[in-house]
């Protein structure tokens, strides 16, 4: 096929439910060999495009009659489900960002993309076998032959991720559908997986169309952006002239907030609030009948830190690498080894956290509090806003304990987090995830703490979302002092929010200081891993 | 006359109490009630709810037993020191009213022939025609007569069924208008499906009042092996029914909450204990087990017949020990649903960030663990009900369910076993028992089946 027709043609592609257009008129061409971005936040309408190439929505989405789509030369609107079903799998392949859930955990991996050749290209068993082979070498997985017969739980998430694609490449279709692939990765991972999409675009002229909403990703990764809002597709550009002169004003505030920007952060005065010395964390790793111990698995092995008042301190590194045991050390919702957790008293100076009983503690769980990265199961789905705020309150006696006074500084509290009053009769599932999190700022914020852990408070929201939390939090250090200990894998953050960086890996702090030395200057060659994988345009502001 | 408490009196008046309570809660949370409503637009869940309704309500007023003194003015004929329950004493005629034998429905003579000397002296075979059925008919042996005499009844009766329809519609009707005054305009709620629950009220009610009404003329369902008549008998069953049903749940509910969030929130030895308590009592077959525990208690209660008053309060008193067995055997499977239930969400951010006010133990599960558990509970509580029901009848089938002397369709039904035997065959106690039986159970799994669905997660 010559690269002047398009493989995927899509014109005034409309889906609506019921009355409401979900999908509003969309139109854009893919030829050989691109890689087509096609970016949004959520529920802007982009997996629902997709999905519609492949004809998979769910019951009550309709296509409109008039909507085109074209894959080559078949007219995907006039197939049947029947002839769908041949072009699926076989034409289109489509991979999805949770690889954990789109494996069968019972078969062997092997097994699952063999089964994809038998059914779709008639190989017989050992032929089968042999292409898998193939194609897991192609697209990186070392000891091809020996991974043939693993399941799925014994493979790392960047793996399994290879299967998929394996799996989707099995057919050689002419275009791939990638939905957020990388999401759910860490970041190092997903610079290898981006690596290996590019490489197999070259190679086989495959067409892309890559469904995400991390602008950095794109800027790596992408030949063509389309950005998506509210079911409309809003711009369409080369890369280049996208990032350069980006006209849609919804556009540039994107790629504003994706950007990080760098400040300089001068704290006036320095006085530490909290010191790590030493901390230990392990948890006991339980065998047998008699549940024996028969190790330890050291989340946290010892680790020094300190954070002043005022400060935010970052704490960056990959999933497992112990920090979020850090955070709820703490908080003491987890018990301590060995080490120790100092923190600053007004009256009777520095006090050792860990070693104190649960009543002892109660005066420090109104100075330290937590937010949460899922803002959908931090907040109880039975209690309303005016219930989740007043309970810290409540319980450990702050403020005033007059009903009616609560419920004013309640009020106050939500205006401070950018809500509004009448928001407090309202239950959690009436918000939507950022509100979700102002939510939960607001209930750290009413016991009036000194330092909040914020266990990843901005990676499950989109970035405009991101941005202004990140703001929000910003404005309350400015205002009441407050001091963060934030936990976070995404390095494009940092710079925004932090004075100091950690970087923790395998239970271990390996290198700290202020953002510019560890950010500018990294010492450790996993801090340079780290760096190196981030997304060109996050580093190219940062470094 | 005074009142006489039995246990499951007792305890099912305390039920009913948290019920009204509980109900109380409801109307005061918004999200329940918003749920509740949801259960209650689907016209079947309507209907059931409707059935359900009218079963609980005979069941109480069969849940109240006065004993009469001599010389009162509401006691029956032949009272002699009985203990009675509202429901007996507007059934009172059908006590009284007792045949020799078997007989047919709206029969006007025995259903076998029996041996009798004429004025000759001689030996003759008849049927002999019953004492208190079809008496006031000239000739009761006329189809006819006998068609439009029911006929011409059952219209009394209908009229009687829509009048009292008619009643509940208006005094329902004065709420729902007020409500209607009241409401909030901007709010637009879905319709409750009220014509459907009326629909079936009105039906529920015409069959009962003419089975009722004509019960006076006839044996509506005709008389057992004793002459005693089998209406009679099948809705003094609906209180052994609801007692098993609910009050079981209630023996049942407190071990499984209690046994179930300890075992999720604490984890540890705790969690091992129970966990290998309800493996073992599961792995015991359990209707071996409450034969053996009621055969135990038998050998009890006649080993010590001082320590028990009367008969009715020994038949009681086995009543709710079933209660009890069936509610030690059953709560096994809530229990485990709770316990992961539990685990899952006490590895929630909200459980966390409440740990980090320094809320723990109870004060966290009644805050934050119990109420996301409840639709579980509740949940189960109406599966299990029709179960509980269904359960009585085959033990009773066995010979370990309630005492003989109570009625209950489980004795019905072992009683008929022998019946159906006999040529010509007796069915009616059979097929009285059972839909009975049926309409309590399909009404309940009707309405389970709608609350699932509703309070089930996944469903919305």
């Amino acid at each position: 096929m010559s690269k002047h027709h398009p493989v995927l043609s899509l014109s005034q592609l409309s889906i609506r439910i019921g009355e409401d257009d979900l999908v509003k008129k969309i139109t854009f061409d893919m030829y050989p060999g691109e890689i087509f971005a096609l970016v949004g936040e959520s529920g802007s309408g982009k997996s629902l495009t997709s999905l519609a190439v492949m004809r998979l929505l769910a019951e009550g989405l309709t296509i409109d009659p008039d909507s085109g789509i074209r894959l080559a030369d078949i007219d995907l609107m006039a197939q049947s489900e029947r002839q769908m079903q041949t072009i699926r799998g076989k034409r289109v392949a489509m991979i999805f960002q949770e690889p954990m859930t789109s494996l069968n955990p019972v078969i062997k991996v092997g097994e699952q993309v063999a089964e994809v050749l038998r059914l779709h290209l008639g190989l017989k068993s050992k032929q089968a076998k042999a292409k898998v082979v193939e194609l897991f070498n192609e697209v990186g997985i070392p000891d091809a032959a020996e991974r043939y017969n693993w399941y799925p739980h014994q493979l790392s998430g960047g793996q399994k991720q290879r299967v998929m694609i394996a799996m989707a490449l099995a057919c050689e279709p002419q275009l791939l559908i990638a939905d957020e692939p990388t999401t759910a990765l860490d970041v190092t991972i997903q610079a290898q997986v981006l690596n290996l999409l590019k490489q197999l675009r070259d190679e086989r002229g495959l067409a892309i169309l890559f469904i995400t909403h991390d602008m950095g990703v794109v800027y790596d990764i992408a030949d063509t952006v389309a950005v998506m809002r509210k079911g409309e597709l809003v711009e369409l550009a080369h890369k280049e002239l996208f990032f350069e002169r980006p006209r849609h004003s919804y556009t540039k505030q994107l790629l504003k907030d994706s950007i990080p920007q760098v400040r300089q952060r001068v704290l006036q005065q320095k006085q530490a609030l909290l010191e790590l010395d030493d901390l230990q964390v392990h948890f006991p790793v339980r065998k047998g009948i008699f549940q024996r111990k028969v190790a330890d698995l050291k989340a946290v092995d010892g680790v020094t830190l300190e954070i002043a008042k005022g400060e935010t301190l970052a704490l960056v590194g990959e999933s497992g690498s112990g920090k979020s045991t850090i955070g709820q050390a703490i908080l003491r919702l987890v018990n301590t080894k060995n080490g120790q957790i100092r923190w600053l008293d007004q009256k009777k100076g520095w006090v050792d956290l860990g070693s104190l009983k649960e009543r002892d503690m109660r005066p420090y769980r109104k100075q330290i509090q937590v937010i949460f990265q899922d803002p959908f199961s931090a907040l109880n789905p039975r209690m309303t806003v005016l219930e989740i705020i007043r309970e810290g309150m409540v319980t450990l006696q702050v403020g005033s304990q007059d009903p009616v006074e609560q419920e004013a500084r309640v009020d106050k509290l939500l205006l401070q987090v950018g809500l509004f009053p009448e928001h407090k009769e309202r239950y959690p599932h009436e918000f939507s995830g950022g509100q979700r999190q102002r939510i939960g700022i607001a209930r750290a914020l009413a016991v009036e703490p000194d330092l909040i852990i914020c266990d990843e408070p901005t990676s499950a929201l989109d970035v405009s979302v991101r941005a202004q939390v990140l703001k929000l939090l910003d404005e309350l250090q400015q205002k009441y002092g407050l001091s963060y200990l934030f936990i976070t894998h995404d390095l494009s953050i940092v710079p925004t929010i932090a004075h100091k960086v950690a970087v923790m890996q395998q239970g271990k702090i390996v290198e700290s200081g202020t953002v510019e030395e560890v950010i500018g200057r990294p010492q450790h060659p996993y801090t340079r891993q780290l760096l190196d994988s981030a997304p060109s345009l996050v580093k190219q502001r940062i470094l | 006359m005074s009142l006489v408490f039995l246990w499951t009196d007792l305890l099912i008046w305390i039920l009913f109490g948290a019920v009204v309570f509980g109900l109380h809660s409801i109307k005061k949370s918004k999200q329940a009630r918003k749920q509740w409503r949801e259960i209650f637009e689907s016209p079947i869940a309507m209907a059931s709810a409707v059935i359900l309704s009218v079963y609980v309500l005979i069941g109480l007023t069969d849940s109240i037993h006065l004993k009469f003194n001599q010389e009162n003015r509401w006691a029956p004929a032949g009272y002699e020191n009985q203990v009675l329950s509202p429901l007996d004493l507007s059934l009172w005629h059908l006590v009284k009213n007792q045949e020799r034998t078997y007989s047919a429905p709206f029969a006007s003579h025995e259903y076998s022939r029996s041996i009798l000397y004429d004025e000759n002296g001689q030996v003759q075979q008849v049927y002999r025609p019953l004492k208190f059925a079809a008496v006031h008919l000239e000739n009761p042996d006329n189809r006819q007569v006998l068609w439009q005499d029911l006929i011409k009844k059952s219209g009394i009766a209908l009229l009687a069924a829509f009048l009292l329809t008619l009643v509940v519609f208006v005094f329902h009707g004065y709420f729902r208008v007020r409500a209607y005054v009241k409401r909030d305009i901007r709010v637009k709620p879905k319709r409750l499906p009220w014509n459907w629950g009326y629909l079936t009220l009105f039906l529920l009610l015409a069959v009962m009042s003419i089975l009722y009404y004509l019960s006076h003329f006839y044996h509506v369902l005709g008389t057992d092996k004793v002459g005693e008549d089998v209406f009679y008998q099948a809705m003094k069953s609906i209180r052994t029914g609801v007692v098993i049903g609910t009050l079981t749940t209630l023996v049942m509910l407190p071990l499984a909450l209690f046994l179930g969030i300890s075992a999720g929130y604490f984890k540890g030895w705790i969690d091992d204990v129970i966990q290998y308590l309800y493996t073992t009592l599961n792995s015991i077959p359990g209707v071996l087990l409450i034969a053996a525990a009621v055969l135990v208690m038998q050998s009890w209660i006649a080993q010590h017949p001082a320590d028990f008053g009367s008969s009715e309060q020994r038949a009681d008193l086995r009543l709710l020990f079933l209660v009890f067995i069936l509610g030690m055997t059953s709560w096994t499977g809530l229990c485990r649903l709770l316990r992961a239930e539990t685990l899952k969400i006490s590895q929630l951010e909200y459980i966390q960030s409440a740990k980090a006010f320094g809320m723990g133990g109870m004060h966290l599960i009644y805050k934050h663990i119990l109420p996301n558990l409840l639709h579980l509970v509740l949940i189960a509580v109406v599966l299990d009900f029709s179960g509980l029901v269904l359960a009585e009848a085959v033990l009773s089938y066995v010979g370990v369910g309630v005492d003989p002397t109570t009625y209950s369709w489980g004795n019905m039904i072992n009683q008929a076993r022998l019946e159906m035997a006999r040529e010509p065959m007796v069915w009616w106690s059979l097929l009285s028992a059972f839909i009975f039986m049926f309409i309590l159970v399909l009404a309940a799994n009707l309405f389970a089946d709608r609350v699932q669905w509703v309070l089930n997660p996944r469903n919305s």
